[in-house]
């Protein structure tokens, strides 16, 4: 598959002070490949680098070093815009226009000719769900109807490329929704998502590769499967009509025994021990089976994790790619 | 050349829904007033004064829509991020900023031009009430297309303080850019006095950094032929082609280094 986005050694140094000015590295280093077609999540906590990133793409700021590229082109080129979709972080447009104005401002700066336009304009504004707010100015707008039309302009242009930075900001869980269905419609279309989250569960819905960037570096990268597989490491067992007699004698197997209501406990078991003999066991005490699942680290577990330990000092050396090496 | 087009037409649209339109009424509300209230008081002056007074107007009224909305054309664009989707849009930074200025030029070519008809038909209205034994005695004809000289340079001056309050605004604060701006505007009016510096100066130094400030800032005062204009006095097609030629080559070299410094600026 061909790239759609390549990042070569990315680096973005800010000047700091006023009298003594020294230097500050929001980016270092960044090396990243997105092919075609995928949806790719880039993740990290509140200031990692990812907005950085997004505008060092977008040409809002300049690297410091290292190079990168969207659809085979340098990311200057201003022709690969008429091909790309930016929403921004907690995106503002000019609140004197309407919705339907705002787009339209935007469609004629892709040379889209009026009925063209406008039929493009009224059908995205009515697939991000504001087609009936279109004629009211943008600032009567809340923070989240913002967001939509951030999202609408991002896609105007049918983009082959979209770069959406932090895309549920704003959202009720409504909106998060629908958000992450247009992404996975996107995808089914052929189009690259490019999306920077620091909500995990996002990206576990919608993503095959992620990166996550802590401190500037990136910290790891590659599938969730790759990722989440390292961290795989017990079973839980919920059991209902269990005992207190029954709970005190639990075996050492278990590591730990959680009363969720009265009688029903999750019951943490590590993974070298089959989960079968407990379950016969309880069973025949009198209890029974409400749910049977593997432990498996959360992204979110390991997203911790990671930025716990580049947070140490261990930044360099944890800097892998998980995807590569499997 | 569209992107340049399209963003102008967005300023002009936002210079419409600030309600700069306004200041246009406050000009009619002020010549009607200003015209009647002469009519009682002097005879035989009234239409120089008409004559002085909208063309005061017209350069005073354009001048605070050239300052206050050319140091937000940028900076505000910045400050509320708007600039980031528009950026990503196929529009380079170039495009921008000439679009940017050409929408506020569009903006103040309506004022001007508006202001000038108004400007004319009190005239015609006073022409028209006048006896003519004190029409006879006016320096000008009352409806005269020399006014139009006038306004046509008042126009170019507007162009080349937009331009500065431009310039200031793709890398300063709003305030910081006004205060220049005005300042600009101030020193560019006593410019012709710095030509002249050493005959009241004995540091030689301080003359030298005269006639160089002198060729550096813009000299606003030859724009100013209002009195000639008023009084009926000659104002040459050369005087005035050289005016526009220079004022114009000024705010193309604004332009061309406010790019520059647009094209390299962060946004962070």
């Amino acid at each position: 598959m061909p790239s759609a986005i390549r990042i070569e050694n990315l680096t973005k140094d800010y000047a700091i002070g006023f009298w003594r000015r020294r230097s500050y590295r929001a980016l270092d280093r960044l090396t990243l490949e997105i092919t075609s077609g995928e949806v790719f999540g880039f993740l990290g906590p509140n200031g990692a680098g990812k907005t950085t990133t997004l505008k060092l793409l977008m040409q809002l700021i300049f690297p410091t070093s290292g190079h990168a590229e969207i659809l085979g082109r340098p990311v200057g080129d201003i022709s690969t815009r008429q091909r790309i979709g930016y929403l921004p972080e907690n995106p503002s447009f000019y609140d004197y226009l309407t919705a339907e104005e705002l787009l339209g401002y935007f469609g004629e700066l892709f040379g889209y000719s009026g009925a063209d336009r406008r039929k493009r304009v009224s059908a995205l504004l009515d697939r991000v769900g504001i087609g009936a707010e279109r004629r009211l100015q943008l600032r009567k707008f809340s923070k989240g109807m913002i967001q939509r039309v951030g999202i609408a302009q991002a896609l105007l242009n049918d983009p082959e490329v979209i770069f959406l930075d932090e895309p549920m900001s704003g959202l009720d869980p409504l909106g998060r929704r629908d958000v992450r269905q247009l992404i996975l419609e996107l995808r089914d279309q052929g189009r690259t998502v490019f999306f920077s989250s620091h909500i995990l569960a996002d990206a576990e819905a919608l993503c095959r590769r992620v990166a996550v960037v802590a401190g500037g570096r990136l910290a790891a990268l590659g599938t969730l499967a790759d990722i989440l597989a390292f961290e795989v490491h017990g079973w839980e067992l919920v059991m209902s009509g269990l005992s207190p007699d029954v709970v005190s004698r639990l075996p050492a197997a278990v590591r730990r025994a959680t009363e969720i209501s009265p009688g029903r406990y999750a019951l943490e078991l590590s993974m070298d021990q089959p989960p079968d003999r407990l379950l016969a066991e309880l069973t025949a005490s009198g209890a029974s089976l409400v749910s049977l699942n593997p432990m498996r680290a959360t992204l979110e577990d390991f997203f911790m994790e990671r930025v716990a330990e580049m947070g140490t000092g261990a930044r360099a050396s944890h800097t892998e790619e998980l995807g590569a090496s499997r | 050349m569209r992107a340049v087009r399209v963003v102008a037409v967005n300023v002009f649209r936002e210079s419409v829904r600030d309600r700069v339109p306004y200041n246009l009424v406050l000009f009619a509300v002020l010549l009607i007033s200003s015209s009647y209230l002469l009519g009682q008081l002097t005879a035989g002056q009234d239409v120089k004064i008409i004559k002085d007074l909208g063309l005061a107007a017209t350069s005073v009224f354009g001048l605070f829509i050239a300052i206050f909305i050319g140091i937000g054309l940028v900076s505000k664009e910045v400050e509320r991020r708007s600039i980031y989707s528009l950026l990503s849009k196929p529009v380079s930074r170039a495009q921008f900023i000439t679009g940017k200025y050409a929408g506020l030029v569009l903006t103040l070519a309506v004022n001007v031009s508006v202001m000038a008809i108004a400007l004319y038909a009190i005239l015609g209205y006073m022409v028209w009430t006048e006896p003519p034994t004190i029409r006879a005695g006016w320096d000008a004809p009352g409806i005269d297309p020399a006014l139009l000289k006038a306004i046509v340079l008042i126009f170019i001056e507007l162009m080349l303080i937009t331009a500065i309050a431009l310039f200031f605004s793709t890398f300063s604060s709003p305030i910081l850019s006004a205060a220049m701006t005005f300042g600009l505007y101030i020193a560019g009016h006593f410019n012709s006095e710095l030509k002249n510096f050493e005959r009241v100066v004995s540091s030689r130094a301080a003359a030298q950094l005269a006639r160089g400030a002198y060729h550096v800032l813009p000299d606003l005062s030859a724009f100013d032929v209002k009195t000639e204009v008023v009084h009926g006095l000659p104002v040459t097609m050369g005087y005035m082609g050289s005016t526009a030629l220079y004022g114009l080559a000024y705010v193309a070299a604004l332009l061309l280094i406010a790019t520059f410094i647009f094209s390299r600026r962060d946004f962070k």
